[in-house]
Protein backbone atom coordinates (compact mmCIF):
# COMPACT_ATOMS: atom_id res chain seq x y z
CA UNK A 1 0.00 0.00 0.00
CA UNK A 2 1.51 3.11 -1.05
CA UNK A 3 -1.03 5.55 0.81
CA UNK A 4 0.47 9.04 0.72
CA UNK A 5 3.79 7.73 -0.44
CA UNK A 6 4.50 9.63 -3.51
CA UNK A 7 8.05 8.55 -4.43
CA UNK A 8 8.65 7.27 -7.48
CA UNK A 9 11.68 4.93 -8.39
CA UNK A 10 12.53 6.78 -11.92
CA UNK A 11 11.91 10.03 -14.23
CA UNK A 12 10.57 7.48 -17.13
CA UNK A 13 7.96 6.90 -14.17
CA UNK A 14 7.66 10.34 -13.25
CA UNK A 15 6.68 11.74 -16.55
CA UNK A 16 4.78 8.34 -17.47
CA UNK A 17 1.14 9.38 -19.23
CA UNK A 18 2.53 12.61 -20.87
CA UNK A 19 1.45 12.73 -24.42
CA UNK A 20 1.60 15.00 -27.46
CA UNK A 21 -0.36 18.29 -27.61
CA UNK A 22 -0.36 18.47 -23.74
CA UNK A 23 -0.07 21.76 -21.62
CA UNK A 24 2.52 21.49 -19.10
CA UNK A 25 3.66 24.02 -16.37
CA UNK A 26 7.29 24.52 -15.10
CA UNK A 27 8.38 26.25 -11.94
CA UNK A 28 11.83 28.46 -12.20
CA UNK A 29 12.55 31.95 -12.84
CA UNK A 30 15.58 32.09 -15.77
CA UNK A 31 17.76 29.25 -14.73
CA UNK A 32 16.83 29.33 -11.11
CA UNK A 33 15.23 26.60 -9.76
CA UNK A 34 14.19 24.50 -12.39
CA UNK A 35 13.06 21.38 -12.98
CA UNK A 36 16.54 20.27 -14.67
CA UNK A 37 16.07 16.27 -15.47
CA UNK A 38 12.43 16.20 -15.77
CA UNK A 39 12.80 18.79 -18.94
CA UNK A 40 15.71 15.91 -19.82
CA UNK A 41 13.04 13.49 -19.57
CA UNK A 42 10.87 15.43 -21.96
CA UNK A 43 13.06 15.57 -24.69
CA UNK A 44 14.28 11.98 -23.85
CA UNK A 45 10.27 10.32 -24.93
CA UNK A 46 10.39 13.09 -27.82
CA UNK A 47 6.86 14.53 -26.54
CA UNK A 48 5.71 17.14 -29.50
CA UNK A 49 3.10 20.18 -29.75
CA UNK A 50 3.46 20.59 -26.23
CA UNK A 51 2.56 23.65 -24.49
CA UNK A 52 4.34 25.40 -22.06
CA UNK A 53 3.88 27.96 -19.36
CA UNK A 54 6.46 29.00 -17.65
CA UNK A 55 8.09 32.12 -16.60
CA UNK A 56 10.71 32.11 -19.29
CA UNK A 57 12.11 29.32 -22.13
CA UNK A 58 15.62 28.92 -20.81
CA UNK A 59 19.10 29.07 -22.84
CA UNK A 60 19.76 27.52 -25.93
CA UNK A 61 21.02 24.42 -24.36
CA UNK A 62 19.85 24.57 -20.95
CA UNK A 63 16.59 24.59 -19.60
CA UNK A 64 13.34 24.55 -21.60
CA UNK A 65 15.83 25.72 -24.21
CA UNK A 66 16.48 22.04 -24.98
CA UNK A 67 12.97 21.23 -26.04
CA UNK A 68 13.59 23.70 -29.28
CA UNK A 69 15.76 21.96 -31.74
CA UNK A 70 13.16 18.70 -32.15
CA UNK A 71 10.50 21.53 -32.33
CA UNK A 72 8.51 19.44 -29.02
CA UNK A 73 7.12 23.09 -28.27
CA UNK A 74 4.07 24.26 -30.52
CA UNK A 75 3.37 27.26 -27.96
CA UNK A 76 4.90 28.87 -24.95
CA UNK A 77 2.78 31.21 -22.24
CA UNK A 78 5.81 33.58 -20.67
CA UNK A 79 7.00 36.98 -19.32
CA UNK A 80 10.34 37.26 -20.96
CA UNK A 81 11.93 34.70 -23.42
CA UNK A 82 15.47 37.02 -24.67
CA UNK A 83 18.85 34.92 -24.07
CA UNK A 84 17.93 32.09 -26.61
CA UNK A 85 18.30 32.23 -30.55
CA UNK A 86 16.84 29.10 -31.68
CA UNK A 87 13.59 30.19 -30.02
CA UNK A 88 13.56 33.80 -31.34
CA UNK A 89 14.80 32.05 -34.80
CA UNK A 90 11.86 29.94 -34.20
CA UNK A 91 9.55 32.96 -33.21
CA UNK A 92 10.04 35.26 -36.16
CA UNK A 93 9.55 32.17 -38.49
CA UNK A 94 6.37 31.50 -37.11
CA UNK A 95 6.91 28.05 -35.93
CA UNK A 96 6.38 28.42 -32.48
CA UNK A 97 3.47 30.55 -30.91
CA UNK A 98 4.37 33.01 -28.35
CA UNK A 99 2.05 34.39 -25.49
CA UNK A 100 3.85 37.14 -23.59
CA UNK A 101 2.27 37.13 -20.25
CA UNK A 102 2.85 39.84 -17.83
CA UNK A 103 4.70 38.15 -14.81
CA UNK A 104 2.79 38.84 -11.85
CA UNK A 105 -0.18 38.12 -14.30
CA UNK A 106 1.58 34.72 -14.91
CA UNK A 107 1.92 33.99 -11.78
CA UNK A 108 -1.60 34.96 -10.92
CA UNK A 109 -2.66 32.77 -13.24
CA UNK A 110 -1.20 29.86 -12.16
CA UNK A 111 -2.24 30.36 -8.73
CA UNK A 112 -5.81 31.26 -10.00
CA UNK A 113 -5.75 27.85 -11.55
CA UNK A 114 -4.50 25.43 -8.87
CA UNK A 115 -7.09 27.34 -6.57
CA UNK A 116 -10.00 26.95 -8.75
CA UNK A 117 -10.62 30.15 -9.64
CA UNK A 118 -11.00 30.50 -13.73
CA UNK A 119 -10.23 34.13 -13.82
CA UNK A 120 -9.55 37.66 -12.06
CA UNK A 121 -9.50 41.14 -12.58
CA UNK A 122 -6.37 43.07 -12.68
CA UNK A 123 -4.72 46.34 -13.72
CA UNK A 124 -1.72 44.90 -15.45
CA UNK A 125 -1.61 45.11 -19.05
CA UNK A 126 -4.92 47.83 -19.40
CA UNK A 127 -4.32 50.25 -22.38
CA UNK A 128 -1.24 47.47 -24.02
CA UNK A 129 -1.62 44.59 -26.41
CA UNK A 130 -1.64 42.61 -23.34
CA UNK A 131 -5.32 43.88 -23.13
CA UNK A 132 -6.64 42.95 -26.95
CA UNK A 133 -9.83 40.56 -27.04
CA UNK A 134 -10.00 41.09 -23.26
CA UNK A 135 -12.93 42.42 -21.00
CA UNK A 136 -12.78 45.52 -19.52
CA UNK A 137 -14.47 46.76 -16.05
CA UNK A 138 -14.21 49.50 -13.85
CA UNK A 139 -14.03 49.01 -10.28
CA UNK A 140 -14.38 52.36 -8.02
CA UNK A 141 -12.95 54.27 -11.17
CA UNK A 142 -10.03 52.15 -12.34
CA UNK A 143 -10.32 49.81 -15.29
CA UNK A 144 -9.21 46.18 -14.94
CA UNK A 145 -8.66 43.55 -17.63
CA UNK A 146 -10.09 39.67 -17.05
CA UNK A 147 -7.25 36.94 -16.99
CA UNK A 148 -8.49 33.77 -17.25
CA UNK A 149 -6.76 30.83 -15.07
CA UNK A 150 -4.10 27.86 -16.49
CA UNK A 151 -4.11 24.32 -15.03
CA UNK A 152 -1.58 21.83 -16.78
CA UNK A 153 -1.92 18.47 -17.78
CA UNK A 154 1.48 18.50 -16.04
CA UNK A 155 3.14 20.65 -13.25
CA UNK A 156 6.90 20.12 -13.48
CA UNK A 157 8.34 21.50 -10.45
CA UNK A 158 12.20 21.83 -8.18
CA UNK A 159 12.04 22.00 -4.72
CA UNK A 160 14.87 21.84 -2.57
CA UNK A 161 13.70 19.10 0.26
CA UNK A 162 10.37 16.70 0.77
CA UNK A 163 9.63 14.30 2.56
CA UNK A 164 8.07 10.92 1.21
CA UNK A 165 4.62 12.17 1.67
CA UNK A 166 5.16 15.29 -1.15
CA UNK A 167 5.77 18.10 1.88
CA UNK A 168 7.74 20.42 -0.24
CA UNK A 169 10.77 22.84 0.68
CA UNK A 170 12.13 25.46 -1.22
CA UNK A 171 15.34 27.42 -1.18
CA UNK A 172 16.11 30.81 -1.90
CA UNK A 173 14.84 32.24 -4.65
CA UNK A 174 14.64 29.40 -6.18
CA UNK A 175 11.14 28.98 -4.85
CA UNK A 176 9.96 31.38 -8.03
CA UNK A 177 6.56 30.34 -9.74
CA UNK A 178 7.50 26.85 -8.36
CA UNK A 179 4.35 25.94 -5.26
CA UNK A 180 2.15 27.98 -7.83
CA UNK A 181 3.00 25.32 -10.91
CA UNK A 182 2.71 22.70 -8.09
CA UNK A 183 -0.40 23.62 -7.17
CA UNK A 184 -1.86 24.47 -11.02
CA UNK A 185 -1.21 20.68 -12.11
CA UNK A 186 -3.76 18.19 -13.38
CA UNK A 187 -0.43 15.32 -12.20
CA UNK A 188 2.10 17.39 -10.23
CA UNK A 189 5.60 15.73 -10.55
CA UNK A 190 8.06 17.44 -8.18
CA UNK A 191 12.11 16.51 -8.19
CA UNK A 192 14.41 17.40 -5.44
CA UNK A 193 17.69 17.08 -4.01
CA UNK A 194 16.98 15.41 -0.71
CA UNK A 195 13.96 13.46 0.37
CA UNK A 196 13.73 12.73 3.88
CA UNK A 197 11.51 10.27 6.05
CA UNK A 198 7.87 11.45 7.04
CA UNK A 199 8.23 13.49 10.47
CA UNK A 200 11.08 14.78 9.53
CA UNK A 201 10.50 18.34 8.28
CA UNK A 202 8.82 20.98 10.81
CA UNK A 203 5.16 21.67 9.98
CA UNK A 204 5.85 24.94 10.52
CA UNK A 205 8.42 25.48 7.42
CA UNK A 206 6.83 23.41 4.69
CA UNK A 207 6.20 25.55 1.46
CA UNK A 208 3.84 23.29 -0.53
CA UNK A 209 1.60 20.65 1.36
CA UNK A 210 2.03 17.48 0.03
CA UNK A 211 -1.46 17.09 -1.31
CA UNK A 212 -0.80 19.32 -4.52
CA UNK A 213 1.67 16.71 -5.24
CA UNK A 214 1.49 13.04 -6.87
CA UNK A 215 5.03 12.19 -8.09
CA UNK A 216 8.67 12.53 -6.24
CA UNK A 217 11.81 11.61 -7.28
CA UNK A 218 15.13 12.74 -6.25
CA UNK A 219 17.68 14.11 -8.76
CA UNK A 220 21.10 15.62 -8.89
CA UNK A 221 21.45 18.89 -10.09
CA UNK A 222 23.72 21.05 -12.32
CA UNK A 223 22.28 24.50 -11.58
CA UNK A 224 23.46 26.37 -14.07
CA UNK A 225 24.62 30.47 -13.52
CA UNK A 226 22.96 32.81 -16.46
CA UNK A 227 24.71 35.91 -14.54
CA UNK A 228 28.03 34.98 -12.64
CA UNK A 229 28.45 38.59 -11.00
CA UNK A 230 30.70 38.73 -7.91
CA UNK A 231 32.30 41.49 -6.08
CA UNK A 232 36.11 41.09 -4.63
CA UNK A 233 36.78 39.68 -1.54
CA UNK A 234 38.04 42.59 -0.16
CA UNK A 235 35.56 44.48 2.26
CA UNK A 236 37.33 47.59 1.41
CA UNK A 237 35.72 47.67 -2.46
CA UNK A 238 33.06 49.24 -3.45
CA UNK A 239 29.66 48.75 -2.38
CA UNK A 240 27.70 45.99 -5.39
CA UNK A 241 24.20 45.70 -5.93
CA UNK B 1 27.03 67.93 -20.07
CA UNK B 2 24.78 64.76 -20.54
CA UNK B 3 25.10 62.82 -17.24
CA UNK B 4 26.73 59.37 -17.19
CA UNK B 5 24.75 56.60 -16.61
CA UNK B 6 26.42 56.36 -12.83
CA UNK B 7 25.09 60.12 -12.44
CA UNK B 8 21.25 59.37 -13.74
CA UNK B 9 21.80 56.40 -10.86
CA UNK B 10 23.02 59.39 -7.98
CA UNK B 11 20.66 61.44 -9.22
CA UNK B 12 17.90 59.23 -9.21
CA UNK B 13 19.37 57.79 -5.19
CA UNK B 14 18.84 61.57 -4.31
CA UNK B 15 15.00 60.37 -4.23
CA UNK B 16 15.14 57.46 -1.86
CA UNK B 17 13.69 58.09 2.14
CA UNK B 18 14.57 56.59 4.88
CA UNK B 19 12.47 53.37 5.72
CA UNK B 20 11.39 52.97 1.33
CA UNK B 21 10.70 49.64 -0.24
CA UNK B 22 12.21 49.87 -3.70
CA UNK B 23 12.36 47.94 -6.65
CA UNK B 24 15.14 48.52 -9.46
CA UNK B 25 14.39 47.69 -12.94
CA UNK B 26 17.64 46.31 -14.91
CA UNK B 27 20.12 48.54 -16.37
CA UNK B 28 20.70 51.82 -15.39
CA UNK B 29 17.95 51.77 -12.08
CA UNK B 30 20.57 48.53 -10.57
CA UNK B 31 23.34 51.02 -10.80
CA UNK B 32 20.55 53.23 -8.02
CA UNK B 33 21.70 50.39 -5.42
CA UNK B 34 25.30 51.66 -5.26
CA UNK B 35 24.14 55.64 -4.40
CA UNK B 36 21.93 55.30 -1.13
CA UNK B 37 23.09 57.73 1.26
CA UNK B 38 24.61 55.79 4.13
CA UNK B 39 22.03 57.76 6.81
CA UNK B 40 19.28 56.50 5.26
CA UNK B 41 17.77 52.48 5.64
CA UNK B 42 16.30 51.14 1.82
CA UNK B 43 15.15 47.94 1.53
CA UNK B 44 15.32 46.30 -1.91
CA UNK B 45 12.69 44.21 -3.98
CA UNK B 46 13.51 41.79 -6.68
CA UNK B 47 10.47 40.86 -8.28
CA UNK B 48 11.73 37.15 -8.76
CA UNK B 49 10.95 36.75 -4.87
CA UNK B 50 13.27 38.20 -2.75
CA UNK B 51 12.99 41.59 -0.33
CA UNK B 52 16.46 42.71 1.37
CA UNK B 53 18.49 42.38 -1.44
CA UNK B 54 22.20 42.37 -0.50
CA UNK B 55 25.35 43.09 -2.68
CA UNK B 56 27.03 40.86 -5.05
CA UNK B 57 28.71 37.88 -3.48
CA UNK B 58 32.45 37.61 -3.10
CA UNK B 59 33.56 34.13 -5.30
CA UNK B 60 33.22 32.05 -2.13
CA UNK B 61 29.08 33.35 -1.50
CA UNK B 62 27.89 32.48 -5.09
CA UNK B 63 24.70 30.43 -4.72
CA UNK B 64 22.97 29.52 -7.54
CA UNK B 65 19.83 29.33 -5.66
CA UNK B 66 20.34 33.45 -5.16
CA UNK B 67 19.55 35.31 -8.04
CA UNK B 68 17.86 38.64 -8.70
CA UNK B 69 15.46 39.59 -11.44
CA UNK B 70 18.43 40.25 -14.13
CA UNK B 71 19.28 36.56 -13.12
CA UNK B 72 22.36 37.69 -11.42
CA UNK B 73 23.82 36.28 -8.31
CA UNK B 74 23.07 38.55 -5.13
CA UNK B 75 23.11 37.97 -1.60
CA UNK B 76 20.82 38.70 0.90
CA UNK B 77 21.07 41.76 3.27
CA UNK B 78 20.40 41.09 6.94
CA UNK B 79 16.20 41.15 7.63
CA UNK B 80 15.68 39.59 4.14
CA UNK B 81 12.81 37.53 3.22
CA UNK B 82 12.17 35.28 0.41
CA UNK B 83 8.81 34.23 -1.51
CA UNK B 84 7.48 33.14 -4.25
CA UNK B 85 6.25 35.17 -7.65
CA UNK B 86 2.82 35.39 -6.41
CA UNK B 87 3.62 36.95 -3.17
CA UNK B 88 6.23 38.67 -5.23
CA UNK B 89 3.34 40.40 -6.99
CA UNK B 90 1.03 41.03 -4.53
CA UNK B 91 3.29 43.51 -3.10
CA UNK B 92 4.17 45.17 -6.68
CA UNK B 93 0.05 45.50 -7.52
CA UNK B 94 -0.93 46.25 -4.00
CA UNK B 95 0.38 48.98 -4.06
CA UNK B 96 3.09 48.19 -1.10
CA UNK B 97 6.70 48.95 -2.75
CA UNK B 98 7.23 52.75 -2.04
CA UNK B 99 9.19 53.39 -5.58
CA UNK B 100 9.71 51.98 -8.88
CA UNK B 101 12.45 53.19 -11.20
CA UNK B 102 13.02 51.04 -14.44
CA UNK B 103 13.78 51.83 -17.79
CA UNK B 104 11.68 52.73 -21.45
CA UNK B 105 12.52 53.14 -24.83
CA UNK B 106 10.11 55.63 -25.09
CA UNK B 107 7.33 57.77 -23.25
CA UNK B 108 5.18 60.40 -24.12
CA UNK B 109 3.36 63.66 -22.37
CA UNK B 110 0.21 61.55 -21.72
CA UNK B 111 2.54 59.12 -19.09
CA UNK B 112 2.91 56.37 -21.36
CA UNK B 113 5.53 54.43 -21.49
CA UNK B 114 6.73 51.88 -24.32
CA UNK B 115 9.50 49.79 -22.54
CA UNK B 116 9.03 46.34 -23.83
CA UNK B 117 9.52 45.20 -27.83
CA UNK B 118 10.14 46.63 -30.95
CA UNK B 119 7.88 44.91 -33.09
CA UNK B 120 10.14 42.97 -35.87
CA UNK B 121 13.27 43.60 -34.47
CA UNK B 122 13.71 42.93 -30.65
CA UNK B 123 11.08 40.54 -28.74
CA UNK B 124 12.20 39.68 -25.24
CA UNK B 125 9.00 40.55 -23.39
CA UNK B 126 7.73 42.57 -20.39
CA UNK B 127 8.73 40.53 -18.05
CA UNK B 128 7.43 42.42 -14.33
CA UNK B 129 8.06 45.81 -15.67
CA UNK B 130 3.85 45.51 -16.94
CA UNK B 131 2.55 44.61 -13.32
CA UNK B 132 5.35 47.40 -11.83
CA UNK B 133 3.63 50.87 -13.77
CA UNK B 134 0.69 48.78 -13.57
CA UNK B 135 0.31 49.07 -9.61
CA UNK B 136 3.05 51.48 -8.11
CA UNK B 137 2.03 54.74 -7.55
CA UNK B 138 5.58 56.17 -7.21
CA UNK B 139 7.69 55.74 -10.30
CA UNK B 140 10.61 57.52 -11.92
CA UNK B 141 11.07 56.31 -15.39
CA UNK B 142 15.46 56.52 -15.98
CA UNK B 143 16.79 56.76 -20.17
CA UNK B 144 18.47 58.83 -22.54
CA UNK B 145 16.80 61.85 -24.36
CA UNK B 146 17.40 60.92 -27.20
CA UNK B 147 18.70 58.29 -29.33
CA UNK B 148 22.43 58.71 -31.00
CA UNK B 149 20.86 60.10 -34.04
CA UNK B 150 18.74 63.18 -31.91
CA UNK B 151 15.89 61.66 -32.40
CA UNK B 152 13.44 62.14 -29.03
CA UNK B 153 12.53 59.83 -27.15
CA UNK B 154 10.02 62.15 -25.01
CA UNK B 155 7.30 61.88 -27.39
CA UNK B 156 3.39 63.48 -27.84
CA UNK B 157 2.29 59.69 -28.60
CA UNK B 158 4.33 56.27 -28.29
CA UNK B 159 5.13 54.44 -31.30
CA UNK B 160 6.11 51.13 -29.99
CA UNK B 161 3.48 49.07 -28.06
CA UNK B 162 2.92 49.94 -24.83
CA UNK B 163 3.97 48.87 -21.18
CA UNK B 164 1.34 50.87 -19.11
CA UNK B 165 -1.34 53.88 -19.96
CA UNK B 166 -1.46 57.06 -18.44
CA UNK B 167 1.15 55.91 -15.69
CA UNK B 168 4.16 57.37 -15.67
CA UNK B 169 4.78 61.16 -13.78
CA UNK B 170 8.34 61.17 -13.54
CA UNK B 171 11.00 60.76 -15.85
CA UNK B 172 14.91 61.17 -15.77
CA UNK B 173 17.39 61.23 -19.17
CA UNK B 174 20.81 62.30 -19.21
CA UNK B 175 19.79 66.04 -20.07
CA UNK B 176 16.91 66.66 -17.62
CA UNK B 177 14.45 65.64 -14.48
CA UNK B 178 11.10 66.17 -15.75
CA UNK B 179 7.42 65.51 -14.68
CA UNK B 180 4.71 65.07 -16.75
CA UNK B 181 1.15 65.97 -15.66
CA UNK B 182 -2.21 67.60 -17.46
CA UNK B 183 -0.93 65.75 -20.93
CA UNK B 184 2.16 68.11 -20.70
CA UNK B 185 6.52 67.78 -19.67
CA UNK B 186 7.09 70.06 -16.83
CA UNK B 187 11.06 70.79 -16.88
CA UNK B 188 12.00 70.67 -12.85
CA UNK B 189 16.29 69.95 -13.88
CA UNK B 190 18.54 70.67 -16.24
CA UNK B 191 21.82 68.32 -16.11
CA UNK B 192 25.31 70.37 -15.27
CA UNK B 193 25.93 72.59 -18.27
CA UNK B 194 22.70 71.73 -20.60
CA UNK B 195 20.79 74.23 -21.68
CA UNK B 196 16.94 74.67 -21.86
CA UNK B 197 17.03 75.53 -25.18
CA UNK B 198 19.10 72.23 -25.77
CA UNK B 199 16.23 70.37 -23.75
CA UNK B 200 13.73 71.90 -25.87
CA UNK B 201 15.27 70.45 -28.82
CA UNK B 202 15.22 67.20 -28.39
CA UNK B 203 11.86 66.81 -26.64
CA UNK B 204 9.31 66.08 -29.06
CA UNK B 205 6.39 66.36 -26.62
CA UNK B 206 4.85 69.78 -25.19
CA UNK B 207 7.34 71.20 -22.67
CA UNK B 208 6.55 73.50 -20.20
CA UNK B 209 9.55 75.44 -19.05
CA UNK B 210 8.58 77.97 -15.86
CA UNK B 211 11.16 80.18 -14.34
CA UNK B 212 14.61 79.76 -14.11
CA UNK B 213 15.20 75.94 -14.16
CA UNK B 214 18.13 74.79 -11.83
CA UNK B 215 21.07 72.49 -12.36
CA UNK B 216 20.57 69.00 -10.60
CA UNK B 217 22.67 68.50 -7.57
CA UNK B 218 24.47 65.51 -7.39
Amino acid sequence: MAGFDKVVSSYEEAMAGLTDNMTVISGGFGLCGIPENLISEIKRKGTKGLTLVSNNCGVDDFGLGVLLPNRQIKKIVASYVGENAEFERQMMAGELEVELTPQGTLAEKMRAGGAGIPAFFTATGVGTPVAEGKEVRNFNGRDYILEEAIVGDFAIVKAWKADRYGNLVFRKTARNFNPLAATAGKITVVEVEEIVEVGELDPDQIHTPGIYVNRLIQGTFEKRIEQRTTRPADPQAVKGV
Amino acid sequence: MALSREQIAQRVANELKDGYYVNLGIGIPTLVANFIPDDIEVMLQSENGLLGMGQFPTEEEIDADLINAGKQTVTMAAGASVFDSAESFAMIRGGHVDLTVLGAFEVDANGNIASYMIPGKLIKGMGGAMDLVAGADNIIVTMTHASKHGVSKLLKNCTLPLTGKGCIKKVLTDLAFIEIKDGKFHLLERAPGVSVEEIIKLTEGELVVTGDIPEMKL
